[in-house]
């Protein structure tokens, strides 16, 4: 036998444009087209996927939040009445709305604090002492507990003249309705954008698998067991599914995180702020929203690893 | 080793393109297969490969009835047969040294125990200075070379080439040959698939020859 060592050296052989020695190349290529293409596609996919799920997430924490903040807190109307004193009235009813059970705190707004409210439709600098403007007493309800509101109703009508209790039942069956359409119209765009991507995925992997027949056929030439072969592809093709989730949720989860560290600062202080953070909270998809966003780049790679099965068994069968 | 008996293959719902062959290849034989183009050259390889199943008749390779046998027993056999295809059938991404040491790496072996058996035969073959060339680089002679190499690394029991000098000019055809005959004096049976009779005429051998989809031999 001849000496190896005189002439497998990795420099004695190389000549002037060949490649260096090379005993361990991946049997399938890792740098084809066909894969580059392949990783663009579900980077992309996945991206849209996550958007969509991030969107879904956002939509029903912000339900879920507006849902909780209304059926938390009841509004105690008085009406103002001539000859009575208001602030009494106001304080009275305060007070049996603070020693109610099941009632956390009970704030009375002062004439400054309506004058605000009413600022986008009347406009600043009004004095209300000349206009019936009715006063408000925000009650809290404990955490946790279910206060008998009805009687709550009942003892402020018999004690305190215009007094009426509003526990927006009204607002929260329709903010219901509304977060349920909401959620459920996410839902059914992201099953949408999730089927395309998969389909997506699907055809670009099987496009990408094309290539890669006449590599399959000379490892079946060569002795190669089916097992061996699909494992090659399945190593091959989870790892551009990964790449490729890994690029478009990695992408979109960066997106989401520096959205909800920026949102304050992006939407300045002030009123404005206030409202749009009432709609659409802190842009805070949650750990639950992140997850779901990791768990669809796995499902990405498992779905490109398992067409890629599909697909060498199915070249494999031919063959024979 | 191999014997075919009343062997017939069709494709499909097609007429028979191979009827009724009964032959066989004997251990440490050498011989040739010819006939016109469309006799069904091609289709007999695949047979003897185990590429194709036959729609009839019986096929026993290394004493085993291929009708019986699973796919992963299929495989385990295949590695005694080795072939060598008209168009190489290389790897583009794996380097000459990649591509003939491929059957000893989808059967697991460590690199370190085949290294020097596969230098060796590149040398052997004339590819000692190619061996970390790319096929895209190699001439047609050389990837015939490489090819061959590939397909006999492994020592197969049974070698069967199709039109293996097909693509190279009448010098390195008879080298081809000779290095075909070597292999069948160090005990592997060949089986070589020509049209070319200046090739046959070099080397007195028995002739497989197809007609119509019928095989005739000539001892």
């Amino acid at each position: 036998m001849a000496d190896i060592e005189d002439i497998s050296g990795p420099t004695s052989t190389r000549k002037s444009g060949s490649p260096l020695p090379r005993t361990e190349t991946p049997i399938v290529p890792k740098n084809s087209i066909a894969g580059r293409a392949l990783i663009a596609v579900v980077a992309i996919m996945t991206f849209l996927a996550s958007l969509t799920t991030g969107g879904v997430m956002l939509v029903r924490a912000m339900a879920a939040d507006w849902q909780s903040d209304v059926a938390r807190e009841v509004t105690i109307q008085l009406r103002a009445t001539s000859g009575r004193d208001g602030e009494a009235d106001v304080r009275r009813a305060a007070d049996i709305a603070r020693s109610f059970p099941g009632i956390a705190e009970a704030r009375a707004y002062s004439k400054e604090e309506s004058a605000r409210l009413l600022e986008p439709w009347l406009g600043s600098g009004l004095s209300l002492d000349d206009l019936p403007v009715p006063r408000l007493v925000v009650a809290r309800i404990a955490p946790g507990a279910t206060p008998d509101l009805a009687q709550l109703r009942r003892q402020l009508a018999e004690r305190v003249a215009g007094a009426s209790l509003d526990d927006h039942r009204a607002w929260v069956d329709r903010m219901r309705t509304m977060a349920r359409t909401a959620v459920a119209g996410g839902v059914v765009v992201l099953a949408l954008v999730f089927i395309v991507t998969m389909l997506s995925v699907t055809f670009a992997t099987r496009g990408a698998m094309a290539t890669n027949r006449p590599i399959i056929e000379v490892l079946h030439f060569v002795g190669a067991k089916d097992r061996f072969i699909s494992g090659q592809f399945l190593k091959h093709f989870l790892a551009l599914g990964l790449k490729g989730g890994l690029i478009g949720g990695g992408t979109a989860v960066l997106m989401f995180a520096v959205l909800e560290a920026l949102s304050g600062w992006l939407l300045g202080g002030g009123a404005a702020a206030d409202q749009v953070t009432a709609l659409f909270g802190s842009f805070s998809i949650g750990p639950a929203g992140y997850l779901a966003m990791l768990a669809q780049i796995l499902l990405v790679a498992v779905v490109t690893a398992a067409t890629s099965q599909f697909t060498v068994n199915r070249t494999l069968e031919n063959i024979e | 080793m191999v014997r075919f008996e009343h062997v017939g293959l069709r494709y499909g719902l097609g007429p028979e393109v191979l009827r009724d062959l009964t032959f066989h290849i004997e251990p440490h034989s050498f011989q040739f297969l010819t006939g016109p183009s469309g006799a069904g050259k091609t289709s007999l390889l695949r047979l003897l490969f185990l590429s194709l199943r036959p729609t009839r008749g019986l096929i026993t390779l290394f004493g085993h009835d291929i009708a019986s046998l699973s796919k992963d027993s299929l495989a385990t056999l295949r590695r005694r047969v080795g072939i060598v295809f008209q168009d190489f059938r290389l790897l583009d991404h794996l380097s000459t040294y990649e591509n003939v040491a491929l059957p000893f790496r989808v059967v697991g072996r460590d690199e370190n125990s085949y290294r020097g058996e596969v230098i060796e035969l590149l040398r052997w073959v004339g590819l000692g200075e190619r061996m970390w060339a790319l096929p895209a680089v190699l001439s047609g002679g050389e990837k015939q070379r490489a090819a061959i190499a590939r397909a006999v690394i492994a020592r197969p029991q049974l070698l069967l080439a199709d039109e293996p000098t097909g693509n190279v000019d009448p010098s390195l055809a008879a080298r081809l040959l000779r290095l075909f005959v070597e292999l069948n004096k160090s005990g592997t049976s060949v089986l070589i698939a020509t049209h070319d009779i200046a090739l046959m005429d070099q080397y007195d051998a028995r002739r497989l020859v197809l007609h119509d989809g019928r095989l005739h031999v000539y001892e």
